[in-house]
């Protein structure tokens, strides 16, 4: 770890990150000189969660953990449940289960990716980051693309109507239970999921347009947002294909080798370790074989499409090989090609629920495995929109949870997201007495790239002011910039 | 002299026996009076004090008061359905119910009844007591946090399922539902069949692992508000059945 420069250095304070859900506060730390020493994204985490659910009976894990985020609850939801089917013996759900789960669980990245697309990240892509923040904000995006933003809007409601009708309802749902679902849908509410699948599918592609001709085009010019080599964690299929609901953990190098593949999601702290730093309360995972210096990883849409032999739906393999041919068919490094990696995610999520959509084991009546086994301990693995997701149980004779330990996406992002905002300040603050608009959300843009969950979600979206402060190593406010929330 | 009395609701004219309380004579009759310790076919209990009503004037808990007649009874008042939202809302402070992770949700008839009176956000501070969940046996749990302490349990377990498994212990804000003092779930003769596990209003005394295996939609209050249900009264179920 890097010595804290606490003497001679002087610090920057952006706080908090607008447009990244819950709170961050960003230090960035100069010596005497004005060099940027380097920065830090301190995370307000949701903390005591593990604590709340400790003597809670296992059953009500998958509904009490969705109060752990406002963004991704059926990412906590469904974890939780699989988790939660190995304590009752239902390591294999049934058909219709197993799919209502998955159409759930599509229907939220649909959503989640749309959302992030369409508010969070287009007004960057479409006016730049040096735009005035007046415009650059989705209201901004409705104004001079109208069309656009009613896409984004009508994508999102698609997605939470799948969650819906899969949970029954679009917050905080109850539909994965252990060993199964309570629900299927009736022919009616899939006709009505159906009928909009292919403007879904157009609107998607358009996206994925947008987002490809962005880097493509930008490609010089983004590179300072964090353009730098790492491991990439991710699940795939047995057979490399991705897939976001279930899979072995495949950890790849710089180079795209696979340097580890652990078929048993029992096994997971086999292969990732965390680091605690004392300047965070987050912590650092890493890959246990590498350690914690050369082990971190990163996650989310770039790791998927990085560490995955092929997608098994047409168009986002295509999309996929194009994507591949930025780095010659190895891992593409660049932090801003998270939002073209998004974007093929959000194709494929489009061409897998149409595909789920038209299958009849979606109508099913038999909604839950109940096998004789009855573990004590149980982990759950699945790819939320952010990356990797973990969630431990272990429970007492008695049915209550005794311990458990969640490592969400974010955290794994954590070393990531630190080292692109370092590389920012570098290129942007050096020597600099004043914070420009422009900084500011330079730094945002880097953190946003990976669509950081920060905390539990308690602030409506867009709705933080930031505030800048220049602070001197003796701790004197130089230079102060606020500026009200709303973009 | 007639068995038979005569009275008011809301100046509604309403008959009953005069054996029976105003509580049961509303029932009879398809007045709503609101409650949530009482259940027909057990013993009144009258400690929730949901029911207040107004009986010529004065405050008295419809469960518990005898009809006669020339009673003029107030029920469906603001005044009163203001009383019912304080004592409600005090029910659901003086405990710890997270509805949103809660199994009995949209079962519940303490969170029915809170959308009844409308309660929003309580306006009282919240208690967070210290309590605990009993789940040694093998298949019931008592959670402490959720108890209303309405007695259904102990009167059903008493009068229905012939048994003594569930009795009060401390007094005040330290009261609670025991088993014998000292004694767990386990060492009961509490049974997974016992009615006793249905007459519960809250979460608080449940069949282990069937949580939440009724979807959204299907619950008791999704579509109705406690009080208008079709014809039956959903705790009454139980008694049909018998
Ligand atoms: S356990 Fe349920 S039925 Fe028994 S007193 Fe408490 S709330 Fe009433
Ligand atoms: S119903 Fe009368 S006091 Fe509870």
């Amino acid at each position: 770890m890097n010595p804290v420069l606490q003497t001679d250095t002087e610090r920057i304070v952006i706080e908090p990150v607008t447009r990244v859900e819950g709170h961050g506060k960003v230090t960035i730390h100069r010596d005497a000189e004005g060099r940027v020493a380097q920065a830090r994204l301190h995370i307000v985490e949701f903390r005591g969660f593990e604590r709340f659910i400790q003597g809670r009976p296992y059953w009500e894990m998958p509904v009490a953990v969705q109060r752990l985020c406002g963004i991704c609850p059926v990412s906590h939801h469904l974890c939780a449940a699989k988790a939660v089917d190995l304590l009752v013996g239902g390591e294999s759900l049934t058909p219709t289960a197993e799919k209502i789960r998955r159409l759930m669980h599509y229907g939220q990245f649909f959503q989640s990716h749309a959302l992030h697309f369409f508010h969070l990240a287009s007004p960057d892509l479409l006016f730049g980051f040096d735009a005035d923040p007046v415009d650059r904000n989705v209201l901004g995006v409705a104004a001079a693309h109208p069309e656009l933003a009613r896409q984004g809007i009508l994508m999102r409601k698609w997605g939470q109507e799948i969650i819906q009708a899969t949970a029954g309802k679009k917050v905080h749902g109850t539909g994965a239970i252990p060993g199964g679902v309570n629900r299927s849908l009736t022919r009616e509410e899939r006709d009505t999921l159906r009928a909009p699948v292919s403007h879904m599918l157009t609107w998607a592609r358009e996206a994925l347009e947008l987002a490809r001709g962005y880097t493509l085009e930008n490609l010089p010019d983004v590179g300072h947002f964090g353009d730098f080599e790492s491991n990439y964690l991710a699940l795939v299929r047995a057979d490399g294909a991705m897939d976001i609901y279930d899979g072995e953990l495949r950890a790849i190098d710089p180079r795209g080798e696979i340097l580890l593949q652990e078929p048993d999601s029992q096994r997971y702290l086999d292969v990732i370790a965390e680091e605690v730093r004392p300047w965070s309360y987050m912590k650092f995972p890493y890959l246990k074989p590498l350690g914690p210096e050369e082990g971190w990883y990163r996650v989310g849409p770039l790791a998927r499409v990085n560490a995955c032999d092929f997608i098994d739906t047409p168009e986002a393999e295509e999309a996929r090989q194009e994507f591949k041919g930025l780095a010659g068919g190895g891992p593409v490094h660049h932090t801003m090609a998270y939002h073209w990696a998004r974007m093929i995610e959000l194709l494929h999520c489009a061409e897998v629920i149409q595909r789920l959509l038209d299958d009849d084991d979606l109508l099913g009546a038999e909604l839950r495995t109940e096998g004789p086994r009855r573990r004590r301990e149980g982990v759950g693995i699945l790819e939320a929109p952010r990356g990797t997701l973990f969630h431990h149980y272990r429970v007492g004779d008695d049915d209550l949870v005794t311990r458990c330990n969640l490592i969400v996406s974010t955290t794994s992002n954590n070393e990531g997201m630190n080292r692109s905002v370092t590389q920012v300040a570098k290129q942007r603050m050096e020597g600099v007495d004043r914070i420009t608009e422009g900084m500011m959300n330079e730094v945002e843009v880097a953190i946003r790239a990976y669509d950081p969950c920060l905390s539990c979600a308690t602030h409506a979206l867009g709705q933080m002011p930031l505030i800048v402060e220049l602070v001197d190593e003796g701790g004197d406010v130089l230079d102060r910039r606020a500026r009200s929330g709303g973009s | 002299m007639s068995d038979r009395v005569s009275f008011t609701i809301d100046g509604t004219r309403v008959e009953a026996f005069r054996s029976q309380s105003i509580m049961d004579a509303a029932m009879e009759s398809g007045v709503y009076i609101p409650r949530l310790c009482h259940v027909p076919g057990l013993d009144p209990w009258g400690s929730c004090r949901v029911c207040t009503v107004k009986v010529n004037g004065r405050f008295s808990t419809a469960c518990t008061q005898p009809a006669m007649t020339g009673l003029t009874v107030e029920n469906d008042t603001e005044e009163l359905n203001d009383l019912r939202r304080d004592l409600v809302e005090m029910l659901f402070v003086g405990g710890n119910h997270f509805c949103m992770s809660c199994e009995k949700s949209g079962n519940c008839e303490l969170q029915a009844m809170g959308y009844r009176l409308g309660i929003t956000a309580p306006l009282h501070p919240y208690l967070h007591p210290d309590r605990d969940v009993d789940a040694s046996h093998p298949d019931i749990m008592l959670d402490h946090n959720r108890c209303i302490l309405c007695a259904r349990c102990v009167r059903t377990s008493r009068d229905l399922d012939g048994k003594q498994v569930f009795d009060f212990v401390n007094r005040g804000s330290d009261r609670r539902i025991a088993i014998d003092p000292g004694a767990r779930l386990k060492d009961s003769d509490a049974d997974v069949t016992d009615r006793a596990l249905d007459a519960c209003p809250v979460g608080a005394l449940l069949r282990k692992r069937e949580g939440f295996r009724v979807p959204v939609g299907e619950r008791e209050y999704d579509h109705v508000a406690i009080g208008e249900e079709d014809g039956v009264d959903p705790v009454s179920d139980l008694w049909d059945e018998s």
